[in-house]
């Protein structure tokens, strides 16, 4: 029985939260883009991740290429080698991309990015116009490259035979393969994996003993800490080369940064991506890095004077759309002072 | 000679600890400082779609605490508050509706205990041995208890109509991670809910409210969950076509894949739970869990799957849930190959990575719930290996 509680959906409501795209096109709403306008919308908005070309850049999906490598020992999936559906390429697009700025792709800056797309992958030639008219006339190259979970028929029979107790195997086992000769596991500063159990019989033997040595109490043991050990440390502390308090904080910042670097790139090869290259910003006036194209308000901020000196990208740091109302930047902010002054340490190390 | 721990009185055994209100929400006691969550920094280009990993190693019974429960985001954690919440059903409805969180809250509830479990724990262990340590090669997983409404009582709310055969659950986050259910398990024993081990969900598991689908891949489990869309076939998003399908060695893939097979790993002796204290009697300990219903039995084996021993369940085996296992034995110092292997009710025995390799082939990274050797060595210490 219905209780009652809700109310009507209305339908501006479902209009603005409803944009799914299945592949039989239900969800498609009217509009069109060219390979041409899709290369410069995706030259904008796609390309500092995912390439000029849609080759990926780092470790950042590769979208076109990759035909008839399914087989390969390192396959390469793509839109073109992998996806069965070109819905769902406009649904993510229009959903859920730029990374780091969802929703704010137009239903025909979308059909232009998905041509493009396709043309990257040379599944259409470069004056082709995609449409909601001509979408679901479109087959992807693996539309067929799918079937259903087959686990209850391919796998289960074979795995549900009664499990072997006694003398299942010849010999004694021999070791094929070590995680440790590859040595990509995070590590503790002692080199054992991260998150090892501390050594309690070990603290409590070099608790008792130094008990002995200095008939101190025992609370003196750095309990939390098991290295150093308990009694050599103050002397080695002392002489051990610290860290300045600035190389901290730009390698904190260094962390921080990776919030940002979707769209901000830094370094020798850095280009203006979904939003400008950061070289030689700090302490500069705002709006002057080449070739990008800034929003009117922050264009305005910077004739007026505005100099990105620490104070002022604390504030845009902190809620970049306070600070520039009607700023293209879709950053929620760092709410943490520590995290922006690491930043900021950090972005005044790329000085020109 | 007299241990001065007893034989002196200790400060704190003297003076006064903290009053009450040192800490009103309180937080682990320093000495536990290493049991968090990890995350391995390679795995991914950006920290905001990204995962870490359940220290399940320091961790025992089978509730997970909901601060060191693995993380995986797509677009970051958001933080969207109960007053700003909304919950739409739309589609193949007699009545499309929204639901604030207070109306959420009117429903009559249900409680479920279940484990989430990503469909790429293990993945990294699918070319071979790659990390040390039973947080980084199972941790993508955790177990709570949910308090919630299950979503067939909103779905009656608003009337599916007969033509309606699936579901599209999406999140309020930027990537909004839609999965499509079918409609028979929306109808079964997926849950809408907002608390989680006697509290309201963490903002990392999708506070206010996220959708529970028990046994199902972790990535289905929509967290922030704003919209419930009912459609006649599959949406086929992103999160169920170019990811969480599987790979097979004649280049086609599965798809649909949700269910989670029946798996277990000793967590203690583990890389990062060496053995300190030396021959003599050692405690294994255990995780085990089936998509598929309750664990029946757990296996362990000291010698690399030559001869096996039924474990014992510690505490109640639930449906669709970790469950406990622990065997004890006398070390005699000598090194061991450990393994564990879980029977589930359906009769599902896990098997070995390679008996799954022969099936799936060496491109096939999700799902695996190969059995995990570690190699305890005669000092204690334990490496993550692959045997012959």
């Amino acid at each position: 029985d219905k209780l009652g509680l809700g109310r009507p959906a209305l339908p501006e409501e479902i209009s603005a939260w409803d944009v799914a795209v299945l592949p039989d096109g239900t969800g498609l709403r009217p509009g069109s883009g060219n390979v041409e306008t899709g290369e410069e919308v995706f030259a904008e908005k796609c390309a500092a991740c995912h390439g000029e070309f849609a080759e990926g850049l780092d470790s950042w999906p590769v979208l076109a290429g990759g035909e008839g490598s399914l087989t390969d020992r390192r396959p390469v999936k793509t839109i073109g080698s992998y996806w069965p559906h070109l819905s769902t390429v406009y649904d993510y697009i229009h959903r859920s991309m730029p990374f780091g700025a969802a929703q704010t792709v137009s239903v025909d800056e979308t059909y232009a990015i998905v041509a493009f797309l396709l043309y990257s992958n040379g599944l259409v030639e470069d004056d082709f116009t995609l449409s909601n008219e001509n979408f679901t006339e479109v087959v992807l190259p693996n539309a067929d490259g799918f079937y259903p979970d087959d686990r209850p028929e391919s796998e289960y029979p074979q795995f549900r035979a009664e499990a072997c107790m006694a003398n299942c195997a010849e010999g004694a086992p021999k070791v094929t393969k070590r995680a440790v000769e590859l040595n990509v596991t995070p590590t503790d500063p002692d080199g054992k994996p991260a998150g090892t159990l501390p050594d309690i019989v070990a603290e409590a033997a070099a608790a008792s003993a130094e008990a002995a040595a200095t008939e101190t109490p025992a609370e003196a043991t750095p309990e939390a800490e098991p290295e150093p050990a308990a009694g050599a440390a103050p002397a080695d502390q002392a002489a051990a080369p610290t860290a300045g308090p600035d190389q901290e904080l730009v390698a904190a910042g260094e962390k921080v940064f990776k919030k940002c670097a979707a769209c901000h790139k830094v370094g020798e090869s850095a280009k203006n991506g979904t939003g400008p290259m950061l070289n030689n910003v700090v302490g500069h006036p705002a709006g002057k890095v080449e070739g990008f194209k800034y929003s009117k308000p922050l264009l305005a901020m910077a004739e007026e004077g505005l100099v990105w000196d620490e104070a002022a990208l604390h504030h845009l740091l902190e809620n970049p759309k306070a600070f520039i109302k009607g700023t293209k930047m879709s950053f929620a902010g760092l709410k943490k002072e520590e995290d922006r002054a690491a930043v900021i340490a950090y972005l005044s190390t790329f000085a020109q | 000679t007299p241990d001065p721990l007893i034989t002196e009185v200790q400060d704190w055994a003297s003076a006064f600890g903290d009053p009450v209100d040192a800490a009103p929400y309180g937080t682990p006691i320093r000495f536990e400082s290493h049991v968090v969550r990890r995350n391995v920094e390679w795995l991914t280009e950006s920290p905001v779609s990204s995962i870490n990993f359940t220290p399940i190693h320091a961790l025992e019974g089978t509730i997970t605490p909901q601060g060191c429960a693995f993380e995986r985001h797509h677009s970051g954690a958001i933080e969207l508050s109960k007053a700003d919440y909304r919950l739409m059903i739309n589609g193949l409805v007699d009545q499309p509706l929204v639901f604030t969180f207070e109306d959420l809250l009117r429903f009559p509830r249900a409680t479920t205990t279940a484990f989430l479990e990503c469909a790429a724990n293990g993945g990294m262990e699918w070319g071979g041995a790659q990390l040390e340590g039973c947080q980084f090669t199972q941790g993508m997983i955790h177990n709570m208890e949910y308090i919630g409404v299950p979503l067939k009582v909103l779905l009656a709310e608003a009337g599916v109509k007969p033509e309606g055969k699936w579901i599209y659950a999406e999140g309020a986050d930027a990537s909004s991670n839609g999965r499509s259910i079918p409609m028979e398990k929306a109808m079964d024993d997926v849950m809408v809910a907002f608390f989680a081990n006697g509290e309201a969900l963490r903002k990392e598991h999708g506070y206010p409210v996220r959708l529970v689908v028990p046994g199902w891949e972790g990535n289905m489990w929509v967290k922030w969950l704003r919209r419930i869309g009912v459609y006649d076939a599959a949406v086929e998003s992103r999160e169920e076509t170019s990811k969480y399908t599987d790979l097979m060695p004649d280049g086609r893939a599965r798809k649909w894949t949700w269910v989670m097979d029946a798996k277990s790993v000793i967590t203690t002796p583990s890389p990062q739970a060496p053995i300190r204290h030396g021959k003599g009697p050692l405690v294994i300990s255990g995780l085990a869990w089936s998509g598929n219903g309750k664990v029946t039995k757990v296996d362990v084996s000291l010698d690399g799957g030559r001869n096996w021993q039924e474990a014992r369940i510690t505490g109640e085996a639930r449906s669709k849930a970790l469950t406990r296992f622990h065997l004890d034995i006398d070390w005699d110092g000598s090194e061991l190959f450990l393994q564990s292997r879980a029977t589930d009710e359906t009769g599902y025995v896990q098997p070995t990575k390679n008996a799954l390799r022969d099936i799936r082939g060496l491109n096939n990274v999700y799902h695996n719930n190969g059995i995990q050797t570690w190699w305890v060595k005669a000092d204690g210490e334990v490496e993550n290996v692959e045997i012959a």
